[in-house]
């Protein structure tokens, strides 16, 4: 066996649920991979499907799964990349179904398409069952339910690779276990083996994000420079047999990998780093090495793992109604003051004329809206945006909140402009745990 | 800017950089100095303390910090600061992400 064949090359086409597609298309070109990973699934983005599975049984999936498979299964099937994905998102079989209707369009015949469930857990999770970091149980919270998904691991993913599938594709599987399924497959590691389902966690960590480990997310002019950022490229890992990796990109993209970017990448979304949990492992980051090898090629070893936990994470999405935004604009001088006294007049109506007490949160961008409530206040801006955003079970509370806004167009003080108003429905979810025998995966695998 | 300026920094911006993360209502920030020797300045003046008091209105619960010494980089652990999380948030920047600018912006040690 040569060098090459012991290494194992796996990428990422995606690091979140909107993430760019032509450098995805590029790395599975030229990137020559064992497998790609699209990672589409956040607390965010999995409140976002159950929106839309809830407008329309048929949906719930990743809004761009239709685009990225068009341009990616032909690709990956003459490059011999297996796919792994969370696209199913709210509704793993609808998004299967119609990956093979893709397939089948492009005369794709035989690809198998591995559908994983068993994420759901609606009906399983026991209603005393009390928040993860908040107080509160499930049956206390007075909004309805709209889905509840349990963190799949590895496990769930490594019997669709035992069956050739060359697509995988499932909700709420945990990110790294994405990346842990095929190394583990590929070399023959147990899942009982804690240093290397470790140090697999920890390549699947720092590629999860995409972009994030490769000079994405983290130019800041002049202190760290970033070389054609909009021409950055995913990243890959090249995996030896040992679970150290070489953290890298394809030549003629964009971007950088360095030590720096690969340790702001390492504590990413982690709280001790000697404990990040995930369904497969408590991965141990705290004593990673993080060195060069050589141009925009960074060498990662020495992450170490104990026992997976008994418990797994679960999201619960709740309909909390409708939440809207809308926004007028203020220049010149005084625009700051004229734009407080907006808010002023904002604020009094909606509680006094119309008797509201929504959640209500008013900001002035370019004044005080990302910081506004650290305390920081800027002065004398020129250029100013009333920013009003408002959740409320009544959609007619939201519209109340837009007509106002919009009234200061005649009503307000002087010299506002540029009214826009959005509405959307709002799902908020909170965190519990489930005993991991309660949660069964199954797999179904369709052919195009 | 004079040199003497230059080789003076005055925020943590100077001599590290940060990246914001969030699960639920808890954000974390890592931070990490370019230059190894000024690991000390930076846990000198990033205490779990000074990091609490500077923002009294924003972070609601406990700070945590978890050192990464081979690495120089420090790991802040932010509880209840994020408004509720990025479902609940009426902050334009629900995920917390602006956290990580928060935090270089805040003034070095002598």
């Amino acid at each position: 066996m040569n060098v090459s064949a012991r290494i194992f090359r796996i990428g990422t086409g995606a690091g979140f649920s909107a993430d760019r597609l032509d450098p995805a298309v590029d790395l599975v070109k030229r990137g020559s991979l064992n497998a790609i990973v699209f990672e589409c699934l956040g607390e965010r983005t999995v409140a976002f499907a159950h929106r839309d599975r809830m407008a329309n049984p048929r949906l719930g999936y990743n809004t761009h799964l239709r685009r990225r498979m068009q341009a990616l299964l032909p690709i990956c099937r003459a490059a011999g990349t297996v796919l792994i994905t969370n696209m199913g998102a709210a509704n793993p079989r609808a998004a299967a179904e119609h990956t093979i209707e893709i397939a089948r369009d492009l005369g794709l015949q035989g690809l198998k398409v591995a559908c994983v469930e068993g994420d759901d857990v609606s009906g399983l999770v026991p209603p005393d069952a009390p928040f993860m970091d908040e107080p509160g149980i499930l049956s206390r919270v007075g909004m309805p339910v709209v889905g509840m998904n349990a963190y799949l691991g590895a496990d769930a993913i490594i019997p669709a690779l035992e069956q050739k599938a060359d697509v995988v594709i499932g909700g709420r599987f945990s990110d790294p276990s994405m990346f842990v399924a095929p190394l583990a497959h590929h070399f023959g590691w147990k899942l009982t083996d804690t240093g290397r389902v470790g140090a697999s966690t920890l390549i699947g960590h720092l590629l999860e994000c995409g972009m994030q480990v490769t000079g994405g997310y983290f130019a800041d002019p002049g202190v760290k420079d970033v070389p054609d950022l909009a021409r950055c490229g995913y990243p890959i890992a090249e995996v030896a047999a040992d679970g150290s990796a070489v953290i890298t990109k394809l030549g003629g993209t964009g971007g950088c990998v360095t030590p720096a970017t690969v340790r702001e990448q390492l504590l990413y979304e982690v709280h001790d780093p000697s404990r990040y949990l995930t369904p497969d492992v408590t991965a141990d980051f705290s004593r990673v090495t993080i060195a060069p090898d050589g141009n925009d090629r960074v060498k990662v070893a020495n992450a170490g793992g104990a026992a997976r936990p008994d418990m797994l994470k679960v999201t619960v999405g709740f309909d909390a109604g409708f939440q809207g935004e809308a926004g007028v604009s203020y220049a010149g001088p005084a625009a700051q003051e004229r734009g407080q006294i907006a808010a002023e007049v904002v604020r009094e109506r909606l509680a006094k004329v119309h008797g509201l007490s929504s959640d209500l949160r008013i900001d002035l961008i370019g004044v005080s809206s990302l910081f506004a409530t650290a305390g920081l206040r800027a002065a004398g801006a020129q250029d100013v945006r009333l920013h009003v955003a408002m959740r409320a079970r009544s959609r007619e509370a939201v519209e109340t909140m837009l007509w106002e806004v919009e009234s200061l167009l005649c009503c307000g003080p002087a010299g506002g402009g540029g009214f826009r108003g959005t509405i959307v429905p709002s799902v908020v979810t909170k965190s519990l745990l489930i005993a991991r025998e309660r949660v069964t995966p199954t797999l179904e695998i369709m052919v195009a | 800017m004079s040199a003497m300026l230059r080789n003076s920094p005055r925020i943590v911006r100077d001599i590290a950089h940060a990246r914001a993360g969030d699960k639920g209502n808890t954000s974390n920030v890592n931070v990490w100095v370019y230059d190894a020797t000024q690991y000390d300045l930076l846990r000198r003046s990033l205490t779990v303390e000074r990091i609490k008091g500077a923002f009294p209105r924003l972070i609601r619960g406990a700070v945590e910090r978890y050192e990464i010494p081979h690495l120089q980089g420090l790991n802040f652990v932010l509880h209840d600061a994020l408004e509720g999380g990025v479902n609940s948030s009426l902050n334009l920047d629900s995920h917390g992400k602006s956290w990580s600018y928060l935090i270089l912006g805040l003034e070095l040690d002598e």
